[in-house]
Formats: structure tokens, sequence, C-alpha cells
């Protein structure tokens, strides 16, 4: 952010923080990214949240998380972090030969 | 973790191969610079467009002429609202800065769509924009869907989604009026003739005129042209138009069988580029009444902010209470 409030921000130069939302769209999702809003505060946050995510029984839960609270891994595809899983291909069912005629496999 | 850095080189080839893959780019991905500055100035835009877009709708929630209507009226209006929040939320993905944009748009230094600079007179016009501007809109947007950057995509798949409710809702209240007095269908009339022709230019300039347009297409952030988009939107308006019974103010339009498309005239770009550079009906007064709305809420803005910090502050004598 760049703490500049805008030709005729307010006055303050200060914004409400940014708050990440996730949204349960139904029991038995999980709680699915849907966007970010600004609040002051975490109850703000929910409200508006409800308002702006969910104007049509998108959801019947919600999280909100302040962004500066989140710890992300680098986007690089070719990050090496997620290289340990990238040769364990025996991991996988399909790694295993069985012959066909064995049932419930 | 150290990795050795990639040169600049090496990041443009990743990004264009994202792209030739037809896959989306992520707000923490490698972008070039052009990239990141016309996806910001057209999202931008775009959110302004929805904001101020609220303003000629929301003159006729308190006329609205029974409890339906004003019921309808009022959630397009609060979902306009909330396409404006989606697309702020996207450009400051972007790395902008969302009072900043607010800034900028109500002094000026940054556009809107042209067509809300045009007034509502009657009630007419509020089904005249759900079905001919929102209609603009769909056919705009949902090619946007499909755009390279992720979360303006995913915003424009949640605004496609609602605008059809905007879109229906219009063409019914149009359908209901043409069913009522003749006063109420030359009402219909003349609101089609006033905003047929702010419509088409909705899609910006002609292609011949659009200079930016093949690198936006090279970056797949655009999937059409603007002439493309402008025959589409011809083609699926002229049956809705019949079914309604209402004339399409063009003694051009007419159907090209060897094109298998319909012909149109000429459109008047010196009254675009007059409503764009500020001459419109109504464009003072469209940003006026921002400027206040966004003034005169300030001391909302500090308020929550002070009871948010004075929160804080109690929590941290007290900890553990009022923690859910």
């Amino acid at each position: 952010m760049s703490g500049q409030a805008g030709d005729r921000g307010d006055a303050s130069g200060a914004q409400w923080p940014l708050y990440e939302v996730f949204v349960r769209s139904k029991r038995g999702l999980n709680h699915v990214h849907v966007g970010s809003l600004r609040a002051a505060d975490e109850r703000m946050a929910l409200h508006h949240a409800r308002d702006v995510y969910t104007r049509r029984n998108e959801g019947v839960s919600i999280w909100v998380v302040a962004a500066a609270d989140i710890t992300a891994s680098s986007p690089d595809e070719k990050d090496p972090f997620f290289a340990p899983s990238g040769d364990k291909v025996y991991r996988h069912p399909t790694f295993y030969d069985i012959p066909d005629d064995v049932p419930h496999m | 973790m150290t990795t050795t850095e990639p040169d600049r080189s090496e990041l443009e080839r990743q990004f264009e191969d994202t792209i030739g893959r037809d896959q989306r780019i992520e707000p923490r991905d490698w972008m070039p610079d052009g990239y990141r500055s016309t996806l910001v100035r057209q999202i931008a835009q775009h959110a302004h467009s929805e904001i101020i877009g609220m303003q000629p709708e929301a003159n006729w929630i308190t006329r609205a002429p029974s409890l339906r209507r004003k019921a309808i009226l009022l959630a397009k209006v609060q979902d306009e609202a909330g396409h404006g929040l989606y697309l702020y939320s996207a450009t400051e993905s972007l790395g902008a800065d969302r009072s900043e944009l607010t800034g900028k748009l109500i002094s000026g230094k940054q556009k809107y769509s042209s067509i809300f600079n045009y007034p509502t007179l009657t009630f007419a016009d509020v089904g005249v924009i759900g079905w001919l501007v929102d209609g603009a809109a769909i056919c705009n947007q949902v090619p946007l869907c499909r755009c390279s950057y992720g979360p303006y995509a995913r915003a424009m798949i949640r605004i496609c989604k609602e605008e059809s409710f905007h879109q229906r809702q219009g063409y019914e209240l149009l359908m209901t009026m043409m069913h009522g007095t003749q006063g109420q269908r030359r009402m219909v009339q003349e609101a089609t003739d006033r905003w047929w022709w702010p419509s088409l230019m909705m899609f910006g300039p002609p292609d011949a005129d659009s200079p930016n347009t093949a690198q936006s297409m090279a970056w797949k952030i655009k999937r059409h042209t603007n002439d493309e988009l402008r025959q589409r939107f011809v083609d699926m308006t002229v049956p809705q138009a019949e079914a309604l019974g209402v004339t399409l103010p063009d003694p051009h339009l007419r159907w090209n069988a060897e094109r298998g498309r319909y012909d149109f005239g000429e459109i008047d770009w010196t009254e675009f580029t007059a409503v764009i550079k500020g001459n419109g009906p109504c464009n003072a007064q469209r940003v006026a009444q921002r400027r206040r709305a966004h003034e005169e809420g300030s001391w909302v803005r500090e308020a929550a902010a002070a009871h948010a910090e004075k929160q804080r502050a109690l929590r941290q004598v007290r900890p553990g209470e009022g923690a859910a």
C-alpha cells in the first residue's frame, strides 16, 4: 500500500485494513476464497462479507482473515518448495500393477 | 529459502508460456509492467462505472410505481455497488490502492463508462437500462470471464451471473408497460430512442481507432474487438425489440442475408468523444454526487476506525474477553 490517501482521500490518510474472505457454500464443502474487502475490524469485515459476497444464498459460513496475517508460498510454478512431491510416483495408486481379474482393487 | 533470481527474459518467457497455454496469471506472478498497468486502468474504470452506474437508477427508487418494483430496483442498485467492490478488490490484488482510485474518480482523473452520463427521464428508462445497457454490458463482460488475469476473470463470473437478473427485470418491466396504456407504450419507445445509440457506443471506438486492442488481445485480456462485440449485441437485440414491439431508431438497420448479420447505421462518434471529455448531459452531476457521498461519509469511516482501535486496546487490557 502506498499510504497515500489519494487526491481527495480521507483526511486521516489511514485506510481500513484489507481482509480476505472465504465462504462455505453449503454443508459438506470447504471454505473457498472469494475475494477481499476493507473493514475497520473483524466484525465489520464479516458483515461486509455477507453483504458483498452472499447476497444470493452463496454461503452458510464465512471466514475473514486479515490479509497481513496470511503466510504464503512463493508463486513460482517451479518452486523447489514443491519438489519433494514431484518424483514420488509410488504415492499414487496407478503406480501398482494388479491383474485385472482381482476384484475390488 | 534461497533460489537463484531468474533473469528478466526467463520471467517473460514463463509469463508468455502461461498465457499461451491459456492458463491464468495470478496476483503474485511476475508480469510485464504494461500488463499490470493496462489491467489496473481497465478494472478501475470498470469499477468506477459500476459505482457511478448506481446513480441514474437510484434516482427512481423513491418513485418506483409499486413496492415490487421498488424492491427489485433496490436489489439491482445494491448489486451494482457489489460489482464495484469485487472489481476494486481485483485492482488491489495488482497493488493498486482503493482509496487512491476513489480519489482519481472524484477528481476526474479516471473515467467511467460514458453511458452513465445520460439522464433517466421516466420510469421507462429504468427498464431500458436493464434491457439495453445491461444487455450491452453482458455482451462485453461474458468474454471477460476468460480474461487471462485470474482475479478479474473470477469477479466477472460473479458479475455476469447477477447481470442476467438485471437484464431480465428490465425487459419484463418494459413488457408490462407495453401491455399498458398508449402513454406507457410511448414512454418505452422514447426511452429506447434515447438509449439505443449510447448503448452501441458502450463497446468503445471502432477497431480502426482502438490502438490498444491488439496488445490487449495478445495478452488475452480482451477476447474480441469492439466492433465484433457491437455487432453481436445488435444481432441479439433486434429480435428482442421486435418481440417487445418497439422500433430501434436506425433507418439503416436491416438484415443482411449474405453476411447473416444485421447491418446498421453510422454511429455519431463526435457525441461519444464529447461525452468522454466531460460534456455529456450529466457528467458534472455524477462526479459531484460521488464526491459528496465520499466526503460526507468520511466521519463514519473515521469513527469506525476509532472504535476498532478502542476495542483493540480494551482487548489488550483484558485478554480473553471478546474472542470468538
